[in-house]
């Protein structure tokens, strides 16, 4: 009897206060009114496309960061594989959008995947360090190989193509907020899959590694199978959220490739509360709306940026939607 | 035959900075379980430092000066933050360093400006050792001879010293270092301001040879992680062995396929992890 009114209490103590669905449409009415009412704070559609892709790519890092504990420090590898995979392919073999979207997809995530192979064992720091020192492999060849990538000037001459024919035509070669919506589309789609993922049985076995890799073992989930499979889909997303980078802006740079780009992915995650399912696309838009501010205000922004690292770590370590989570199980 | 022997020189000294900072980065990590992200930037303090006291104390005092400066800032950093993030998920001592290094940075373009600088050297090192080894400045050699002696002085600090085999020890296992009475915040904090003293030196060595720029130090910051990486994380000899091969293998590559000699150290690292995922001389074990 008592242990009913403790289960009834824990229960309704972790209900949130806001229902998921409530939440949920929230969310997506923000993204779908964006290139509404963003003009109206100082903002442009173009940057609403930015926190969407930007937001991609870190909920796709947070799959492995977050929900299976396995720390990352080279997801721009794979964000710029996917894009400079749609650049080349747009540039170098047809105008097609879609292919050039699922050869970058496809370049990005099964570089992660064969990666991953190799350093699925490594944990804690000497993963991120494998993963670092093997995104900036991919760096240096797009920075050095010249007459193919563009070398440090970046990859250009190439624009997105319009989808399907005839009639039925889309034409996203424009900007502004057609281009926003299909990005929004693809978006949502990737979003889906991946709150599929994440609530699926497999979802469950990388909590599980997250909380305790030891036990996880002894229940006989293969751990290192599923920290290769989270690592591989993870970079699939990040890919993804590539492409889309370079459609986005038509153009692939080396920095798209850079660690530091790693670090803001990172940085994103943990800001917005690493620990939820929406915290990263939060983390995201923060960290791009405060860059294109501050850029826009002094030359020094990187200082500004590593201060806003150094904060988030020294008092803010569960990120904004963390705090509302505490706040609740209290 | 000449051109080989001047990339092999050359392989040498990068392969010396390589294994100064690398050292630095390799004892952090061990004993901390922290990635110094802001090493580069220590290297890159270290230089400017020594070329602000250039003047007063003359390029010897700043040679030692600069180093025990940097250590002391060193110091104070690891008292004031990256203590804080000892006991936590990794993810948090990354990004703290990872920011820090850009706060650094931007601190270093404030004060001594965005341009490259030149350090000035005494007359008597800018000279070739003779005219036809002519690309061999007294300074290269004098550059090998100081790193060489910092090595084995570290190496025969760490044997014979109590701090020393106390940092050695935590290493293998800091919680029973610890329950035997040791101070491990004491012996954390020496060894970070160590690792910083071992950049700071190498940034003033190296602002002798390539001159300053605020982020001079990125560019040995990845060799680094990898000589760590295809040594084997656990083992300083290790290290020192895998930043002599990277810098050796770079130089060599320079010679017959000049573009390939960024590549070549990170197919290096591939190799190390395909085949030896410990790295030469690592502990197994040590890096899961």
């Amino acid at each position: 009897m008592s242990t009913d009114v403790t289960i009834a209490a824990v229960a309704a103590a972790r209900r949130p206060a806001v229902p998921r669905w409530v939440t949920l449409v929230v969310i997506w009415a923000l993204l779908i009114a964006a290139p509404y009412w963003l003009p109206l704070l100082g903002g442009y559609t173009a940057l609403a496309g930015r926190v969407l892709v930007f937001g991609l790519a870190a909920m796709g890092l947070n799959l492995l960061l977050g929900f299976t504990g396995v720390l990352s420090f080279g997801h721009a590898a794979y964000f710029g594989l996917g894009a400079y995979g749609a650049g080349l392919t747009l540039r170098y073999l047809v105008h097609s959008t879609p292919l050039a979207m699922l050869a970058g997809t496809l370049l990005g995530g099964l570089a992660g995947t064969l990666f991953g192979l190799l350093i699925v064992r490594r944990r804690g720091v000497y993963f991120a360090m494998c993963t670092i020192a093997f995104g900036q492999l991919w760096y240096y060849l797009a920075y050095s190989w010249n007459d193919f990538t563009g070398g440090f000037d970046g990859l250009r001459d190439f624009h997105r193509e319009p989808i399907g024919f005839g009639p039925l035509t889309l034409d996203i070669s424009e900007g502004g907020t057609r281009f926003y919506f299909f990005l929004l589309a693809i978006f949502a789609v990737a979003v889906t899959l991946l709150g599929l993922l994440v609530r699926s049985p497999f979802g469950h076995t990388l909590r599980a590694i997250r909380e305790n890799e030891r036990r996880a073992r002894f229940l006989a989930i293969p751990v290192e199978r599923q920290i290769w499979l989270s690592f591989s889909i993870s970079c699939f997303f990040t890919a993804l959220a590539g492409t889309l980078y370079a459609l986005l802006n038509n153009f692939a740079d080396p920095l798209a490739l850079h660690y530091s780009l790693s670090g803001y992915f990172v940085v994103m995650c943990v800001m917005g509360g690493m620990r939820t399912f929406w915290g990263p696309l939060l983390g995201a838009t923060v960290f791009v709306m405060l860059q294109d501010y501050i850029s826009s205000m002094t030359v020094n922004w990187m200082s500004f940026v590593g201060t806003i690292f150094v904060l988030v770590v020294l008092f803010f370590p569960r990120g904004l939607l963390g705090l509302r989570r505490q706040r609740g199980e209290t | 035959m000449q051109l080989v022997l001047f990339n092999v020189t050359n392989g040498l000294i990068i392969g010396a900075f390589y294994v100064l900072m690398a050292l630095g980065l390799s004892l952090i990590l061990n004993l901390s379980n922290v990635i110094n992200f802001a090493h580069g930037n220590f290297l890159a303090l270290g230089g400017y430092l020594a070329y602000t006291l250039t003047p007063t104390l003359g390029y010897w005092g700043a040679l030692l000066v600069a180093p025990l400066l940097t250590a002391l800032i060193g110091l104070a950093v690891e008292r004031l933050m990256i203590r804080r993030v000892y006991n936590r998920d990794p993810v948090y001592s990354l990004l703290l360093t990872f920011g820090f290094a850009f706060v650094m940075q931007d601190i270093a373009r404030y004060v001594w400006g965005p341009n490259g600088l030149p350090l000035g050297l005494p007359d008597f090192l800018s000279q070739p050792i003779s005219a036809e080894l002519f690309f061999v400045t007294w300074y290269r050699v004098f550059m090998v001879f100081v790193v060489i002696v910092v090595v084995l002085g570290l190496f025969a600090f760490l044997r014979y010293t109590r701090v020393g085999v106390r940092i050695r020890a935590g290493t293998l296992d800091l919680e029973t270092v610890a329950s035997l009475g040791v101070n491990i915040s004491f012996l954390r904090t020496f060894n970070f301001a160590l690792g910083c003293f071992l950049a700071g030196l190498s940034g003033v060595l190296a602002a002798g040879q390539i001159g300053l720029n605020p982020n001079m130090g990125d560019d040995l910051l990845m060799p680094s992680f990898i000589a760590i990486i295809v040594g084997g994380v656990g083992s300083l000899i290790g290290t020192l062995f895998g930043g002599l091969l990277i810098g050796m293998a770079a130089a060599l590559t320079t010679v017959f396929y000049p573009s390939a000699s960024e590549a070549v150290i990170y197919a290096i690292m591939m190799l190390v992890l395909l085949f030896r995922p410990r790295g030469f001389m690592g502990e197994e074990g040590m890096m899961s």
